[in-house]
C-alpha cells in the first residue's frame, strides 16, 4: 500500500478530501455494490453502513477504490468493514465519507482508512495533534504499529 | 497488584493530553456539545441534573492506599469531600466542574488510574471477583486477565463505535460473587482433564429495561485464543446490531434476535478467521502481568484463634469476615451502607482511614465490591480486631454484609438525569424500618437492589427483592420484584403486582420479609423459600 505520512489536499472541488497514499486517485465516481457487481468495468464501488462487506471479496482484483460511508459518528459499522476488506488483502484506497470527525480519524487510519472525505471540513493542526498523540498501540490492527506486547517482549520478534 | 511500565504509562498520560484538548476545543466554542458528548463520556465524563459526574475505573477492583489517597485528595480538592462506589467497581464524582476534569485525570495518572472508556459506547471497566486472589475457592487469580483484557480492550481501533456500552466480568470460582452472567461477556476460568486453563464463555447478558441472563456459548476456550475470540464477538456485533433505536442495540438483544446458536455460529466462523491474524497475546506477556500478582509473602504458623471476648466484634466478625485461602487470614469486608446512609458513599477522611488499614494491615490492598462495599482482603485473624476498632472509630463498622440493609442503590433522581425516580431515600426507609440487628440477623441474607429508573444501574433484576422506581403519570411509584440473582444459580427477579408510593414500597417490602419468616423452613434463606413455593403465597402477604 503507497503510505504516506502527511495527507495532501486533492483534486479540485474536494476541499475536504484528505488522503495518505501516493498513487494517483481513482477518478471515476464511486457506485452502489449492487451498481458495481452489474458493470464489469467499475474500479470504484461505495459501501454504505448496512451493506455487507464479504460481498466484494472475490471482485477486489478490480476495485480501486472503496468508500466507506458513516451515515453519523455514532455508527461505527465502518470500522469493521475496512477491517475486513484489509483483511482480505485488498491495498487499494479505503475512503471514509460522512459524519466523519477529527477524533477518529486516527482509529480510522488504524482500521486501513487512507483517506478521508467528510462533510464538514477537518481542521489540520487539531488533526495533526490527534494523529500524533498516542505513541504506543496496545493491540494489533490493519496498520503497521507494533503493539506494547510485543515491544515489552523483542525476543518474539519474528517468532 | 500490577504496576505500569513506561508504555502503559505513556498511554495513560496521551488520553489526558487528549482529552485536555477536547476540553479545550469545547470550552472555546471548536466543538459543539453534540460533538463533545461522545468523547467526554468515553472518559466517564457525564452531564447530570445538577453538574458534571466523574466516572474512575477501578480495574478489576483492585486498588492501594496511594491510589485511595488520591481518590480521597480528589474529593476533598474538586468535589464536596465524598466519592461514591458504584455497581461496577467504579468510583464516581458527583459535583465536578468541566474545566477542571482534565486536571482530575492528570492527578489520576499520578497513580496509574484513569477514566477511560467508563462510559460511552465502548468496552468498560473489566469487572472481577472481588475476593479475588484471597478466596479460597478459586482456580487461580483472575486478575492477570482481567488487566490483560483491560489492555487488550483499550482504545480498540475496530470498536472505536459500538453499538452501545460492553460489560465484560471475570470469575475463577465456582461461586459467582460478581454477578458474572448479567454482563455482555461473561467468562469464568476452568481447568480442563489435562489441567489446561481456559475460560468459560457466557455471552449476551445483561440488565437494563430488557434483562438477559447471558448463556453459554463455550466450555472451554483455551486461554491464550481469549482476545481472538473477543474480537470475534464484538465484530458480529458490531456489524450486525441495529442502528436505528438505541435502545435495541446491547449485544443481548442481537443475541435474542439471532437466537443463542445462530449467535454462536457466526462468532465461531469469525472466530477461525481472527485466529488466523495472529494477534493474540503470547504467554509470554500473561506471565508478565501474572509475576505483579504473585500472592503476598503470607506468614505461616499464624494462629487461627480470633478472641471474641467484645460482644460487638464478635457481631462484626461473624458477619463481615470471609474464609481466605492462607492459614491465619481473612477477608475483611467494609460496609458501606450505614442505616440511614447513602450506598456507596464514603467520604474523604474515611478513604484514608481505609487506606491506612490496608497499608497496615492488608499488604497495602484493597478492592471494592460490586455490591458498593469496600474489602481489606488479606488480614491476619489476629489483627481483626484493630481493624475493627480502626473502622468503629470511622463509622465504618456496620455489620450488614448481605443483610437486609446492605442495599444496593442507584443514585436516582437525586442525582441522575435518567432517572424517573428516588432510589436513595427509599433505601434509606426500608434500612431504618429493618435497623433492628437482632432482626436483622434473623431474616439473614437478603439483598435488596433499588433502581430508579429502567436502565438498571440498581441491578433491581438481580435482587432477592428488586425495586424499580418510575413515573406515573408525574409521580414516583415503585414497582416490587422477587426472585432474582446474581450467583451461579442466576435469576432475573419477576414483578409482583401493582406498584406503591415511598411509603408503600417499605410496607410491601416488610410484608414480604415477614411473609418470609412465617413460612421458611430451617436453614432457608428468603431466595430459597421464594424458589420452593413460587409468587403466589408471596403476592397475597403483599397485597392482602
Amino acid at each position: 500500500m503507497a503510505e504516506s505520512g502527511n495527507p495532501t489536499p486533492q483534486a479540485a472541488g474536494e476541499a475536504n478530501y484528505l488522503r495518505f497514499r501516493e498513487d494517483i486517485p481513482a477518478d471515476e465516481p464511486a457506485v452502489s455494490l449492487d451498481a458495481f457487481f452489474e458493470q464489469p468495468n467499475a474500479v470504484s464501488v461505495r459501501i454504505e453502513a448496512g451493506d455487507d462487506p464479504e460481498r466484494l471479496i472475490p471482485h477486489l482484483a478490480r476495485v480501486r477504490l472503496v468508500e466507506v460511508d458513516f451515515p453519523k459518528f455514532r455508527d461505527g459499522r465502518g470500522f469493521s468493514t475496512a477491517r475486513i476488506l484489509r483483511e482480505a488483502g485488498y491495498t487499494g484506497e479505503i475512503k471514509a465519507t460522512g459524519d466523519v470527525l477529527v477524533d477518529l480519524v486516527y482509529f480510522m487510519r488504524r482500521c486501513g482508512f487512507d483517506s478521508f472525505a467528510p462533510d464538514v471540513a477537518i481542521d489540520r493542526d487539531v488533526l495533526e495533534g490527534a494523529l500524533n498523540r498516542y505513541p504506543y498501540v496496545y493491540q494489533h490492527a490493519a496498520d503497521d504499529a507494533v503493539p506494547i506486547w510485543q515491544l515489552r517482549h523483542p525476543e518474539l520478534a519474528n517468532g | 497488584m500490577y504496576k505500569y511500565d513506561h508504555y502503559d504509562q505513556a498511554m495513560v498520560d496521551a488520553r489526558v493530553a487528549d482529552f485536555r484538548d477536547q476540553t479545550r476545543r469545547r470550552i472555546a466554542g471548536l466543538m459543539t456539545d453534540d460533538q463533545f458528548k461522545p468523547l467526554r463520556l468515553k472518559n466517564g465524563l457525564y452531564l447530570q441534573l445538577h453538574a458534571y459526574m466523574l466516572r474512575v475505573a477501578i480495574p478489576y477492583g483492585t486498588l492501594n492506599s496511594r491510589q485511595m489517597r488520591k481518590l480521597a485528595h480528589i474529593a476533598r480538592t474538586y468535589d464536596r469531600g465524598y466519592g461514591h462506589f458504584t455497581t461496577r467497581q467504579n468510583i464516581q464524582y458527583n459535583w465536578i466542574k468541566l474545566e477542571q476534569a482534565p486536571d482530575i485525570l492528570a492527578e489520576l495518572a499520578t497513580v496509574e488510574m484513569h477514566a477511560i472508556q467508563t462510559s460511552g459506547e465502548s468496552i468498560r471497566n473489566v469487572s472481577a471477583d472481588h475476593y479475588a486472589g484471597a478466596a479460597a475457592d478459586e482456580v487461580i487469580d483472575p486478575r492477570p486477565w482481567a488487566e490483560m483484557l483491560r489492555q487488550m480492550t483499550t482504545f480498540m481501533p475496530e470498536f472505536s463505535y459500538l453499538p452501545r456500552k460492553f460489560k465484560i466480568c471475570v470469575i475463577a470460582s465456582d461461586e459467582d460473587r460478581a454477578a458474572m452472567r448479567w454482563h455482555d461477556f461473561g467468562l469464568r476460568i476452568v481447568r480442563n482433564g489435562a489441567g489446561e486453563i481456559g475460560f468459560e464463555v457466557y455471552p449476551g447478558g445483561g440488565m437494563g429495561r430488557t434483562p438477559f441472563i447471558a448463556y453459554k456459548a463455550r466450555d472451554f476456550l483455551p486461554a491464550n485464543q481469549i482476545f481472538s475470540y473477543l474480537q470475534a464477538v464484538l465484530r458480529v456485533w458490531n456489524r450486525h446490531a441495529r442502528r436505528d433505536n438505541i435502545h435495541k442495540q446491547r449485544m443481548k438483544i442481537l443475541v435474542h434476535e439471532l437466537g443463542e446458536e445462530e449467535f454462536t455460529r457466526q462468532v465461531e466462523e469469525t472466530f477461525q478467521h481472527v485466529l488466523t491474524l495472529g494477534s493474540d497475546f503470547p504467554q509470554a506477556e500473561y506471565d508478565r502481568i501474572a509475576a505483579y500478582f504473585e500472592p503476598p509473602a503470607f506468614e505461616t504458623g499464624l494462629s487461627e484463634e480470633i478472641d471474641r471476648s467484645d460482644p460487638d466484634f464478635a457481631v462484626w466478625v461473624d458477619q463481615q469476615v470471609a474464609e481466605h485461602k492462607a492459614p491465619g487470614y481473612a477477608i475483611a469486608n467494609v460496609s458501606l451502607k450505614p442505616v440511614g446512609g447513602i450506598a456507596g458513599d464514603i467520604s474523604a477522611e474515611q478513604m484514608e482511614v481505609v487506606a491506612d488499614l490496608a497499608e497496615r494491615y492488608s499488604f497495602d490492598e484493597l478492592r471494592a465490591s460490586h455490591a458498593q462495599n469496600l474489602v481489606l482482603p488479606h488480614v491476619r485473624k489476629q489483627d481483626l480486631y484493630a481493624v475493627w476498632q480502626a473502622l468503629v472509630d470511622a463509622g465504618l463498622a456496620n455489620a450488614n454484609l448481605d443483610l437486609v440493609t446492605d442495599i444496593i442503590a442507584c443514585p436516582g433522581l437525586d442525582y441522575c438525569s435518567l432517572a424517573n425516580a428516588r432510589s436513595i431515600p427509599v433505601a434509606q426507609r426500608i434500612a431504618e424500618r429493618f435497623e433492628d440487628e437482632a432482626r436483622q440477623k434473623d431474616i439473614g441474607e437478603l439483598k435488596i437492589k433499588i433502581s430508579g429508573c429502567i436502565n438498571a444501574c440498581g441491578h433491581h433484576h438481580a435482587g432477592h427483592i428488586g425495586i424499580l422506581g418510575v413515573d406515573r403519570k408525574g409521580t414516583e411509584n415503585y414497582q416490587l420484584l422477587l426472585g432474582g440473582s446474581g450467583d451461579e444459580n442466576t435469576t432475573q427477579a419477576k414483578i409482583t403486582g401493582p406498584g406503591f408510593d415511598e411509603a408503600g414500597i417499605v410496607d410491601a417490602v416488610e410484608r414480604a420479609v415477614e411473609h418470609y419468616r412465617v413460612i421458611r423452613e430451617p436453614g432457608e434463606r428468603f431466595l430459597d423459600t421464594y424458589r420452593r413455593v413460587g409468587m403466589d403465597g408471596f403476592k397475597e402477604a403483599i397485597y392482602g
